[in-house]
């Protein structure tokens, strides 16, 4: 089985809208929508829920107010600034650390579990999909991350899925990092400007840094000749393989904006560019 | 007074908007521009500031001191975040995982644990023009962005107007750099992604009982369902940025957009005066 993470650096230059062509165009995959923060994968497909749950990955500072003695041992081990001078825990900043469970002396603190997101287990038209949306400021996107991708093997393997394809978060921290391990496959996709050349430098250091090969997508490419010349100089250089430029296209909104992949629209360019992209990829990767 | 400019949604304009808003105003009045987004910073591609030497940011980690540990787990045991662990004769700390709490140390019965520093990025400032300009780089393969964010506040200088660009999304990082703003205002895009996302960035705003204003950029696609949820939910649409191939083209060679087109002046000067407004 073969796992394909979807992954930019930069936001907003159309992971999302390429792993909806991947799973549109390649059969026997499982789909894991991963961007837990900003979670869209299933307006394309409007998946068919079949099983939700809530994650409990992190813990928040709770005080017994007849026990505390107001002596501020808690405010001093917090390392969070989550105990502010009268004592009141801040629990968006609380870490769920514990610190100050052990440093009270008179046992006054607990851990609570909180509920930090929520997972979905469903079936698109053609293929099972998982998904997260993580709550407002929660910091365990990571670890939620984690939770679907387990999921998504466990159906691969009950239904012989051959391909997991996961659409990852922009940046390259916590999410991104949870995405990316125990891949097979990254595919970074990329536009034509000075920021998008700038943070696939980082994510390119990223997926390499563990170790996963990496293919590149020129998205909206004509947006300007002379940086997507540039990219392409870069990826050359870097032996980064291009699978293919698309053209900037309107109709590639419109197909999203009705549930649609763009590569179900005959007449978009870009739509057929992009399945063009993906059977390049899989020439590449069986 | 700070404002933060954040997105549910990637690639929606942040840089965009913060990087005018700064030169704008920076006209006017003293002016700092902070990038928060320190996996993807890219404010400096359009400010061109000269930075100074960077500093390290860094989180406490554990180390054991195998002479004192008697292998009684209980650093193992306190740790919320499965960084530590007994295996066999030795104690194994696992640097990713670790939060920097120092649990570990206040439960450790022999105090064998004592910590060092480990580098999770770097924070750089500098002058960019008049403007204050400071952001943070994450180093490759680390997984915690919000004490670079922290620091980058921390250490940001009293100016009139300080304008922090958000990093993408809705999570820890995001609660890290509004924290203690005054306002901010949120630029979505008008597809059926944008909205989806902004309604998880007013969640955050709400959340943190901030004032908030939206920027709709690359507007002109028809789609009203954006100016129709912020209508409902009383958000104020502060400007709206036309899809415009020149305005794209400008942005892809990381120009700023009131320098280039200068008669986007005017609307930034507005957007910041209309950003005053919503917060007296």
């Amino acid at each position: 089985m073969k796992r394909i993470v979807f992954l930019s650096g930069k936001g907003g230059t159309g992971k999302t809208t390429l792993a909806s062509v991947f799973a549109r165009c390649v059969e026997d995959v499982t789909v894991v929508d991963a961007d837990v923060d900003a979670a869209n994968l299933h307006l394309v497909f409007r998946p068919e829920i079949e099983e939700t749950g809530i994650y409990r990955g992190s813990s928040v500072a709770v005080r017994d107010d007849e026990a505390c003695t107001g002596c501020g041992r808690c405010r001093e081990v917090c390392r969070f600034d989550a105990i502010d001078a009268d004592l009141e825990i801040d629990p968006l900043a609380c870490e769920g650390c514990g610190a100050c469970v052990t440093a009270c002396p008179v046992d006054a603190l607990r851990l609570v579990e909180r509920p930090s997101g929520e997972w979905y287990v469903g079936r698109a038209a053609r293929h099972p999909m998982v998904g997260a949306e993580l709550y407002p400021g929660e910091e365990v996107s990571g670890k939620l991350v984690s939770v679907i991708r387990e999921k998504a093997d466990q159906i691969a393997k009950d239904e012989g899925s051959k391909r997991i394809a996961i659409d990852g978060s922009p940046g390259i921290g916590c999410p991104v990092i949870a995405s990316t391990t125990g891949t097979q496959v990254a595919v970074l996709v990329t536009e034509p400007s000075r920021s998008g050349l700038h943070d696939l430098e980082r994510i390119l250091g990223v997926v390499r840094h563990f170790g996963v090969p990496a293919y590149l997508i020129l998205n909206k490419a004509d947006l300007s000749e002379s940086l997507a010349e540039e990219i392409e100089a870069y990826a050359g250089r870097e032996g980064l393989p291009l699978l293919g430029r698309i053209p900037y296209d309107e109709r590639v909104l419109a197909s999203l904006r009705v549930g649609r992949s763009p590569s179900d629209d005959p007449e978009s360019p870009a739509g057929r560019a992009m399945a063009e992209a993906i059977a390049a990829l899989m020439e590449e990767i069986g | 007074m700070k404002i933060a400019v954040a997105s549910g949604k990637g690639g929606t304009g942040k840089t965009l908007v913060a990087v005018n808003l700064a030169s704008v105003v920076a006209f006017e009045r003293p002016t700092a521009l902070v990038d928060c987004d320190v996996e993807a910073p890219n404010d400096h591609l359009f400010m061109k500031p000269t930075l100074g030497v960077p500093k390290p940011v860094c989180k406490r980690v554990p180390v054991i001191d195998e002479e004192r540990c008697t292998l009684c787990g209980a650093c193992s045991e306190a740790c919320e975040f499965g960084a530590i662990a007994v295996i066999r004769n030795r104690v194994m700390v696992f640097d990713e995982l670790c939060h920097g709490c120092g649990r570990c140390g206040l439960v450790c019965p022999s105090d064998a644990i004592r910590e060092i520093d480990h580098p999770l990025g770097v924070i750089e400032r500098g002058m960019a023009g008049d403007i204050a300009f400071g952001h943070g780089r994450l180093h490759i393969g680390e997984a915690m962005a919000s004490p670079i964010i922290a620091e980058l506040k921390r250490t940001t200088p009293e100016r009139d107007w300080v304008i922090l660009d958000a990093p993408p999304g809705t999570a820890c990082s995001v609660i890290t750099t509004l924290h203690g703003v005054d306002g901010v205002l949120l630029v979505t895009e008008p597809t059926p992604f944008g909205l989806h996302d902004l309604r998880a960035a007013v969640g955050v705003v709400r959340t943190l009982e901030l004032r908030a204003g939206v920027v709709i950029n690359r507007e002109g696609t028809g789609d009203e369902d954006v100016e129709r949820y912020c209508q409902d939910e009383g958000l104020p649409i502060l400007l709206r940025i036309p899809f415009d191939r020149r305005i794209a083209e400008v942005g892809a060679e990381a120009r700023v957009l009131v320098d280039a087109l200068p008669e986007w002046r005017d609307h930034f000067a507005k957007l910041a005066r209309d950003a005053e407004d919503l917060i007296a």
